[in-house]
């Protein structure tokens, strides 16, 4: 099952230099760890460990044919084959 | 050093004094790999904040979206700051992710929604590192043509 994930500049350091690499699993999570097994070091840029459970990064949005995973179940968000997968950091920042 | 084209360097300066005390966002994008600051597009501050911004995760989709259909990048991501200076904030520096781009910064603290001059700065952020940069307004910015 080949998933392909658009990967942002600030992460193509990890898929030497690469805008969209090929991974797989039935949810984000599972392709997440294909993405590490492939590109080591990306997992850590995605999600983050709160409280023993891991979590997708606040000021990280993943997307699975146009949507928001967090409104789809976030890191359970489930894949089929053919799916397109994009990461996108958050434009944000500010005084605070 | 940034080059910004009148014209945009007033829809930048108009957009933060309109949204005053809230902080503005946007982008000026352009075609990829040419640094020319071509196209104005204004985001929707959706923490609606004084001292924070972000953008709406949708509308950020929708504007990456946009710029690979149309072989673009963004060349400038600007934003206010209300109360302070125009300078980036730990939070600013810690959330770029575009190396490639001039993060420009106007603050509104002197005059807020009302007429007057503005603090107007660009910056290169990159691995945390802030650099300062001039600014260049010219009359129209040239595209391939070299005069």
């Amino acid at each position: 099952m080949a998933i392909e994930v658009r990967i942002p500049t600030i992460l193509r350091t990890y898929t030497g230099g690469e805008k969209a690499v090929s991974a797989e699993g039935a949810s984000l999570s599972a392709l997440i760890d294909s993405l590490e097994a492939d590109h080591p070091g990306i997992k850590d840029r995605l999600v983050e460990d709160k409280d023993g459970s891991t979590e997708l990064r606040r000021f990280v949005n993943i997307y699975i044919n146009d949507e928001d995973v967090r409104f789809i179940g976030s890191l359970g968000a489930e894949l089929a084959d053919g799916d397109q997968v994009v990461i996108l950091p958050a434009v944000a920042g500010g005084a605070r | 050093m940034l080059q910004i084209d009148q014209a945009t360097y007033d829809a930048l300066v108009a957009h933060a004094k309109r949204d005053h005390p809230v902080e503005a966002c946007g982008m000026v994008v352009g075609p990829i790999g040419s640094d020319r600051a071509a196209r104005h597009v204004e985001m929707v501050n959706a923490a609606g904040s004084p001292t924070f911004y972000e953008y709406d995760s949708t509308d950020l989709f929708q504007l990456y979206k946009e710029m690979d259909d149309r072989d673009e990048e963004p060349v400038v991501i600007y934003h206010s700051h209300s109360e302070t200076e125009a300078y980036p904030s730990v939070t600013d520096i810690e959330l770029a992710s575009e190396p490639g781009a001039h993060y420009v910064l106007v603050s509104t603290r002197e005059h807020g929604n009302n007429p007057g001059p503005v603090e107007f700065r660009s910056y290169r952020i990159i691995d945390g590192v802030v650099t300062e940069e001039e600014v260049t307004v010219v009359g129209t910015v040239p595209s391939e043509e070299s005069s």
